[in-house]
């Protein structure tokens, strides 16, 4: 472990021999330090692991006597030796959605419900949970990022249990939730006048002025590591086995890349065996802003950006940091990208609510409905196993559903059996068809 | 006419420490011609082996992103703030 200087301020630089920061294009490794891209091609960087020294040490007996936590694979993440985590993040319910599979048409789907994730509801505690532990490695007293809400909700949290200053910086149009559960924290927030991509592009000057660790800027590929376990847990759950297809929201594009390294990861090691066929990935975005499934759709990978216009607030990034690499493996595994209007994803959200009891935010709203049209399209067969990844959980965007129950009768009803038996009666006399019958009309249970 | 040219940190070193400097240049082909002859290093930096402006820098005016008003065509303004920043991404895997 050593100091380097940044700006006359001292930084923690830290040696691992199991994993450290590589080049994706020239290759040039640089131990581990906060670093946004390689200091001398601009490439990206990525976590390099050292699998063979894990073989032996990563196996699914040491996995399933660790905690029920995303820690339980910390020996493939990137987290500082002898760091001890001690919130529970992650290990989320993967969940057989077999009401929304009837509905849709699919006889082996499954949910894998971020919804809950351990402490702030998204996937993006897990992401954080892994760049903090960085953050706190490297020395850094102030933490922030540039986000379209989940994020900050979670950098806000877990900063607070750290004891870490937070500095926030989000679009000033952000659903009032977000904000909220960002503020609550005590974490310094920042409304930008502009969209995610100028907040994003603000955050990365001032990582280059202020000595603050920038979860998704200098501690990036630190962050984006923790994605991984969405992948590794999807695997154990099922029975140490991959899925045919996973179905991932896109909003950056790392996520959905993340996942695919576990599998090959898992594969590597011998944790799960070889897919006979690649498993294959199916982006989601809002077509709102939908630029990787653009991409997609026209077979390239060249990522034009655009300006966001959707609900999805949290999936709202024109320009894509993963984008191209995003749309790169999803072609070369054979999947798919798909886009959906703001109807449909309210849509999804109830359908996902109404079948599977499961309360997603707009993001899940995508995926759920995107899922629906791939099957519709033969883009999945109904009796292949199927992941619809949620990421986040509905009370966070209730102003999605404003007005949609305006319509079911508010009367207070006396609390008299008789006036009870009395209001269903008069339902039952205003009832128009319904599109989908309630099963638990008749079911009994 | 003259245009700003702002640079971030990772790329003074190939600028003697200028963080930013002025143009007189029409459009974006011919700032990286300009580029070429005042900072050679700082192209070798930014541009591929094909003379193309690297993937992962994104270019700004005034704020907004030059893709948005129209690239390479796009004829620079008197007064005109131009960003080079490199983009943060996972790259090909």
């Amino acid at each position: 472990m050593r100091f380097f200087v940044w700006r006359g301020e001292p930084l923690m630089e830290y040696s691992c021999s199991a994993y450290e920061l590589a080049c994706n294009e020239c290759g040039r490794r640089f131990g581990n330090r906060p670093l946004s891209g390689c200091p001398e091609c601009l490439g990206p960087l990525e976590i390099a692991y050292d699998l063979e020294s894990a073989r032996g040490e990563f196996t699914r007996k040491s996995i399933e006597s660790g905690p029920a936590s995303i820690w339980r694979y910390a020996r493939l993440l990137p987290v500082p030796e002898g760091y001890q985590p001690d919130l529970p993040v992650g290990f989320t319910p993967l969940v057989r959605a077999s009401r929304l599979g009837k509905r849709i048409g699919a006889d082996n789907l499954y949910v894998k419900n971020d919804a809950v994730c351990f402490p702030t509801l998204s996937f993006k505690d897990r992401v954080v949970a892994v760049a903090l532990a960085n953050a706190r490695k490297f020395g850094f007293d102030t933490v922030g990022c540039s986000s379209t809400g989940n994020l900050a909700n979670s950098v806000a949290a877990q900063a607070a249990r750290l004891g870490i200053q937070a500095c926030i910086l989000v679009p000033a149009d952000l659903e009032p939730a977000k904000i909220l559960n960002t503020l609550v924290y005590g974490a310094r927030l920042i409304r930008i006048d502009g969209n995610y991509d100028h907040v994003n592009r603000l955050c990365t000057l001032i990582a280059d002025e202020y000595n603050w660790g920038f979860v998704n800027v200098n501690l990036r590929p630190y962050y984006a590591e923790g994605s991984k376990s969405v992948g590794y847990e999807i695997a154990e759950q099922l029975g140490w086995r991959l899925p045919d297809n996973v179905v991932v929201p896109m909003a950056g594009g790392s996520l959905i890349r993340k996942i695919r390294k576990a599998f090959q990861e898992l594969v590597y090691l011998g944790l799960v065996d070889a897919p006979v066929r690649p498993v294959r990935f199916f982006g989601a975005q809002a077509t709102g802003c939908s630029p990787i499934t653009t991409a997609v759709k026209q077979g390239t990978d060249d990522i034009i950006p655009q300006r966001p216009n959707t609900i999805a607030r949290s999936l709202a990034i024109g320009n894509p940091a993963d984008g191209p690499a995003a749309a790169q493996m999803i072609r070369q595994d054979g999947g798919w990208a798909e886009d959906v209007s703001d109807v449909e994803i309210v849509s999804g959200m109830q359908e996902l609510a109404e079948t599977e009891g499961i309360f997603t935010e707009t993001a899940g709203g995508v995926t759920t409905s995107v899922t629906a049209r791939l099957y519709v399209h033969g883009r999945i067969a109904a009796h292949e196993t199927t992941v619809a990844v949620i990421t986040g959980n509905g009370l966070k965007t209730t102003d999605a559903l404003v007005g949609r129950y305006d319509h079911l009768d508010a009367r207070a009803v006396r609390p008299r059996l008789a006036d009870f038996a009395e209001y269903l009666r008069s339902l039952e006399g205003d009832r128009k068809p319904a599109k989908h019958e309630p099963e638990f009309a008749t079911a009994g249970d | 006419m003259s245009i700003k040219i702002v640079l971030p940190t990772a790329f003074t070193r190939h600028t003697d420490g200028k963080k930013q400097f002025d143009s007189t240049a029409a459009n974006l082909p011919a700032l990286l011609a300009e580029i070429d002859q005042a900072f050679p290093a700082l192209a070798t930096q930014i541009k591929d082996e094909n003379g193309k402006l690297r993937k992962f820098i994104n270019i700004y005016i005034n704020d907004e992103d030059i893709r948005f008003l129209g690239g390479d065509s796009y004829a620079f303004q008197d007064g005109d703030e131009v960003m080079l920043i490199p983009s943060i991404a996972g790259g090909c895997l």
